[in-house]
């Protein structure tokens, strides 16, 4: 099969790729579109460092056709801050040291974005479970689940 | 198998024709979550995929009074979000819930997880015990199989070339019943399950068990039925000798392997605990209604 | 926690300088370069625990187009058996180089036979499929007491024990004996009245990092070939492939990208080598390597399984009187374990006069075991640890005050001989006693359990360069690769030695050109010896700036004092801002730069008491941790955000080793569980917040008092929780892990 052509829309910006039928969005998105801010940590769904949204939805990006992102609204970490202002979430997990390598935090960025969006006050063990597709291996998610529910809070008051 | 192919049918003909004339290396995609992964293994043997989510009646959901008819590629996050279904079928909507992590949810489904057909499938031994039908389209038309009929094999399900599930439909339960769905993992997230247990309960004005349905997962190749286990349900309070009894059952019926999950023995032992706790909060979800 | 009023900057909470590009998805990680011109590279791996090569036949895979270079073992220069420098230890170069390519015989499934430079990722693939090779299989040896019973197969012919009075007449699977002792064990023995005798095993555990191992790599006729990767340490990464690959080190530069988890595990090298060889023999263009999680599973260094012996005596008024182990553990596929620091680790905690220690090191055909965080110490302390508190138990006695009670204090002889200098575990464990934790009741089916741990804690060389700036800023050019956040700690020090803002310094990891030689992140080194370079860099700095103003006033230099970041003239009243000096540096002389090139002394150890509540269901055996302190001596803590972090993160990943991490493999030897599905890691729902205590005592040879502090907080957990889970369920423990069905196991048996 030749490659596809797909158009789909990546944090708000029309774009257009070439891709073969086995590459994911995963791929494309680092390779095509050089957007490396989403992780590759094991390409089976198991550690969320790829987590995206596709319409709103929170997914495994390691999960997803390139060939699916057609038509849709794509959302990664490049597109939770608004320009030079990093959201509440970005923000928090930088106050509370809830990251120390760095690798999983945009994929946690993303996905907190969607948990809140889900569900603006959820309890501890909500946002742990919510969470538990998001591997990390440096904070032991103390600190992570600390800023979760500080930016859930600020984030209230700001509404 | 490398993916080499994609197509997006536009209708359920178009997808059941291309399917029939497409060889024995093309598979449905769903949610992908299972098939994406397969995809990627050593083999490069050529693999096409028809990706049904472009039919709406595939992503979506109805319930009224004839029952609830389910798109099998209706995404758990979705499916799992309807509170109507949730009401009424709350074992089989909590056994979609726990099919991997918020992620997977995004994308995984209960017509995925079924023809996917992994002897550890969640959503399996729930819609055993709900008495769910398959809705079957191919080049000869359309049949209907009992979803404890569905699966034959690790892997493997009844469909033939060109075959493909295009409802699952479930009709509603009589008053009084309520069912649940409960898995053993070692985490508390993520991990495929060591055994499954899914059971349903009809109790009558007194708290007696006039009809149950019991159902094992990831203790055979297949989700197991059974009616040993029901029996021992039926007619009873569900007091602690009748609960042991279909825990016994359960074990008793169970064909468990040893691996990497879980030894066999320790599977015999679980399904049980699970179908006796399972049992008992459906129980309590009927008398709270 | 000290006063922060004794320090202007340190042990306050900054926001760490790379924090927004770690949050918005800009820091560049090791597979996060692309370069020109780049070719993508792929190992073809054995799919045998223990093979003969026979014949390896690449043709096809050569003809395939985009195809451009295959490299095996024989591409390796002559390497001779000689050490080169990597993490916390030495490794042999010529066992490092038959882990990276195979030399005739494969010794585990995973191990890399070649690689294969393409044009596509996918065409490099393919190529790898179309290799053919032709193996005779040897029988597989996969655990300790298979490995050294008479008559076991041999990994190698030429592998004779060392540390015996004599050279074996025979080579074994025993690579290394060690043994230490202290007083007299027979009598330390009969002096007891009471004597707990367990033995345990430990599974083989991965670190688990997030980021597998990527590179990218150019080979430059030049002499300007270089490497990116992620690694602890681009230094040795520089020294190994320089060594490998007979190439001198300036011909080499090695950039450290952003890391993605490391804990000992980066601190080697597997793909950089054969990218670098792939990248000469494709004439020069950029190869990128990326492992699969499978590979980093199957083909990095995981941490040693063990069979550990312990045995214990002890008064009935608690003094213990003797401590003995005999300590076994898993190499992997080449010598190297980390035997002999557990046996030195595993009864530091206590000051006991009759100590005796025996370590073995022991080839398995398992991947070659790297550093992990303490390498060694987690699994002797568990063995250690659990038969403790079992005396505790059984005297009846609180396991915090057994311990207490033989506590480890300054002046306490160490078993590997010197005397401990100011150490902090009376002041965590009298914290932990306090904790709020430790007045919670238990309930039914809960248990608790504690533990001590003990890490050495290393200094060494690190160099660091104080560039100023016309305006007044400093760029702190450093060579530590940053696994945790500690740039954050390195603009701290240097604003306190300066007395100006933290945000008044850059601090930058630079390349192995632009900085003096570093030694690797690890051993707990950064924050202390790293520091100290930078102290030093910024005395430097401040002296140079003095002499500048008393230029500037042409007085002698001995009457300008340092007062906050500003000089003054004690003779008069002039004063000068740091900014002003350095904008008129051009007038004075040239640019100021300060250096600080050090091989750091006086690390201080750093002791970790740990406090476990779990409940279990005894029906399936499974364990919640439903509470968790951590109690460690950090000396100093720079920033505390991060000391708390190296102490949660440690737990972490000691609760996993203790619960449900292990290595399965099945008869033939093949690795089960080469992913994140079934090699499982603690998630964000499986554990609660943990209470992380700063103790701090400081480290007298510290200027700010610093102790190291990444390796000691995963020591204490696998016995704390181990402990908690016996505790429970009322019945010994003496295997890991604590997974379901070992435990309902144990239940069932001790009905």
């Amino acid at each position: 099969m030749p490659k596809i052509h797909v158009n789909t829309i990546v944090n708000g910006d029309a774009v257009e790729f070439l891709c073969e039928p086995n590459e994911t969005v995963l791929d494309v998105l680092r390779n095509e579109l050089q957007l490396t801010g989403t992780k590759e940590g094991c390409s089976s769904g198991d550690c969320g460092a790829c987590s995206i949204t596709v319409d709103d939805r929170l997914v495994c990006s390691c999960l997803v056709l390139a060939a699916e992102a057609e038509g849709k609204v794509i959302g990664t970490i490049e597109g939770v801050a608004d320009k030079d202002q990093l959201h509440i979430i970005q923000q928090k997990f930088l106050e509370h040291a809830a990251l120390q390598c760095g690798i999983c935090t945009p994929g946690l960025v993303v996905s907190v974005q969607a948990l809140l969006k889900e569900s603006p006050n959820p309890t501890e063990d909500e946002a742990r479970l919510y969470l538990a597709g998001n591997l990390c291996r440096c904070t032991g998610y103390d600190k992570i689940i600390r800023a979760v529910m500080d930016a859930a809070e600020t984030m209230r008051g700001a509404a | 198998m490398a993916i080499t192919d994609y197509k997006m049918p536009q209708s359920l003909d178009e997808a059941v024709q291309i399917l029939a004339s497409s060889g024995k290396n093309i598979k449905v995609l769903a949610g992908g979550t299972d098939l994406i992964i397969q995809s990627k293994s050593q083999s490069s043997d050529p693999l096409q995929v028809l990706d049904i989510k472009s039919l709406k009646d595939m992503t979506s959901a109805t319930i009224d009074g004839s029952g609830m008819s389910l798109g099998p590629a209706m995404s758990c996050a979705e499916f799992t979000a309807r509170k109507d279904i949730k009401a009424v079928f709350p074992g089989l909507v909590e056994a979609a819930y726990l099919i991997g992590s918020t992620q997977v949810q995004g994308r995984a489904s209960v017509g995925g997880n079924l023809c996917n057909a992994s002897p550890a499938a969640d959503t399996i031994p729930a819609l055993i015990v709900s008495n769910a039908q398959c809705i079957i389209h191919g080049p000869d038309g359309e049949r209907t199989i009992a979803v404890e009929d569905f699966v034959t094999g690790v892997g493997t399900n009844c469909m033939g070339r060109g075959e493909l599930l295009a409802q699952i439909k479930i009709a509603l339960p009589a008053p009084g019943t309520s069912d649940a769905y409960l898995r053993f993992i070692p985490r508390s997230e993520m991990d495929i399950a060591v055994a499954g247990a899914g059971v349903r309960i009809t109790l009558d004005s007194a708290g007696c068990c006039t009809d149950a349905r019991v159902a094992i997962g990831a203790v055979a190749t297949t989700a197991l039925l059974v009616p040993e286990a029901a029996k021992a349900l039926i007619g009873t309070m569900l007091d602690d000798v009748a609960l042991d009894a279909a825990a016994n059952a359960a074990s008793a019926a169970s064909k468990p392997i040893s691996d990497r999950r879980g030894t066999a023995e320790y599977r015999r032992h679980v399904v049980g605990v699970l179908v006796k706790r399972a049992a008992k909060i459906a129980a309590e979800r009927v008398k709270g209604e | 926690m000290s006063d922060t009023n004794d320090f202007k900057y340190i042990g306050t909470r900054s926001i760490r300088p790379d924090g927004f590009d770690k949050v918005t998805g800009k820091a560049n990680y090791g597979a996060d370069l692309t370069l020109p011109g780049m070719l993508w590279g792929k190992m073809l791996r054995s799919p045998h625990a223990h093979a003969k090569i026979k014949r390896i036949d690449t043709s096809k895979a050569e003809a395939l187009p985009g195809v451009m270079a295959i490299t095996t073992y024989a591409d390796f220069p002559s390497v001779s058996v000689e050490a080169i420098a990597a993490g916390e230890g030495s490794v042999d170069s010529l066992d490092l180089a038959r882990n990276i390519m195979a030399d005739g015989k494969v010794l585990y499934d995973g191990h890399a036979i070649l690689g294969i430079a393409a044009t596509t990722e996918a065409i490099a693939e393919k190529a790898v499929s179309l290799v053919e090779i032709e193996y005779e299989l040897l029988p597989p040896v996969m655990d300790i007491r298979d490995a050294i019973a008479d008559g076991a197969t041999l990994l190698h012919d030429d592998l004779f024990t060392e540390g015996l009075d004599e050279k074996p007449a025979n080579a074994s699977n025993i690579a290394v004996r060690s043994a230490f002792q202290k007083g007299d064990i027979d009598a330390g023995f009969s002096a007891a009245d009471v004597v707990v005798e367990r033995e345990f095993y430990t599974p083989t555990v991965h670190q688990g990092y997030i980021e597998p191992h990527a590179c990218v790599a150019s080979f430059d006729q030049d002499g300007q070939s270089m490497i990116w990767c992620c690694t602890q340490g681009h230094f040795d990464v520089r020294a190994s492939v320089a060594k490998l690959l007979s190439m001198s080190l300036s011909q080499l530069k090695v950039t450290a990208s952003e890391i993605g988890g490391g804990f000992g595990g980066k601190t080697t090298v597997y793909l950089e080598p054969v990218a670098l060889i792939l990248s000469r023999k494709s004439g020069g263009r950029p190869v990128k390597m990326v492992m699969n999680r499978e590979e980093v599973f199957k083909a990095s260094g995981p941490g040693s399984a063990t069979r550990c012996k312990v045995k214990v005596g002890a008064k009935n008024d608690g003094t213990i009187t003797a401590m003995q182990g005999q300590l076994y553990y898993e190499a992997g596929a080449f010598k190297g374990s980390p035997a002999m620091l557990g046996g030195m680790c595993i009864f530091a905690p206590y000051d006991v006069e009759n100590m005796d220690v025996e370590c073995f090191d022991v080839v398995v055909n398992k991947p070659k075991v790297a550093a992990y965080r303490a390498p060694g110490a987690p699994q002797a302390a568990f063995a250690g640890e659990m038969v403790v508190s079992e005396i505790a138990a059984k005297l009846n006695m609180d396991p915090i005050d057994i311990r207490l009670q033989n506590a480890t204090t300054e002046g306490t002889r160490a078993i590997y001989g010197p005397k401990y200098k100011s150490v902090g575990l009376v002041e965590c464990l009298t914290a932990a006693k306090n904790s709020p934790h430790y007045q919670e009741a238990l309930k039914n089916n809960q248990g608790r359990g504690i533990a001590s741990g003990f890490w050495f804690n290393i200094g060494g060389q690190s160099s660091v360069t104080l560039n100023m700036n016309p305006d007044g800023t400093g760029t702190i050019v450093e060579g530590s690769p940053d696994i945790g956040g500690s740039r954050a700690s390195m603009q701290l020090m240097a604003a306190e030695e300066m007395g100006m803002p933290p945000e008044n310094f850059k601090p930058i990891v630079a390349d192995t050109e632009n900085v003096a030689y570093n030694q690797s992140t690890g051993g707990s080194r950064t924050t202390f010896a790293t520091g100290m370079a930078i102290i030093k860099a910024a005395q430097d700095v401040k002296e140079q700036v003095k002499q500048r103003a008393a230029a500037v006033w042409n007085i002698d230099a001995e009457l300008v004092e340092w007062v906050d970041g500003v000089v003054v003239n004690t003779s008069g009243d002039e004063r000068l801002t740091v900014a002003q000096i350095c904008a008129g540096a051009d007038r004075t002389g040239g640019q100021i730069s300060g250096r600080g090139n050090i091989n750091a002394r006086g690390a201080g150890p750093s002791f970790a008491v740990h406090v476990c509540d779990v409940e279990v269901d005894t029906d399936t055996g499974k364990v919640d941790v439903i509470r968790y302190t951590a109690v460690q001596d950090a000396g100093k803590a720079i920033h505390p955000s991060y000391v708390e972090g190296q102490y949660q993160g440690g737990a972490a990943q000691g609760i996993g080793w203790a619960l449900n991490e292990e290595y399965i493999y099945n008869d033939d030897g093949l690795l089960q569980n080469a992913g994140f599905l079934d090699y499982r890691i603690p998630l964000a729902s499986d554990l609660p917040m943990i209470d992380a205590i700063i103790v701090e005592v400081p480290n007298k040879l510290h200027p700010y008092g610093v102790r190291g502090v990444g390796e000691s907080g995963i020591i204490p957990p696998l016995a704390a929780t181990a402990y908690a889970v016996s505790d429970a369920i009322k019945a010994p423990i003496v295997d890991l892990p604590c997974s379901p069905v070992n435990v309902l196991k144990v239940i069932q048996n001790n009905v």
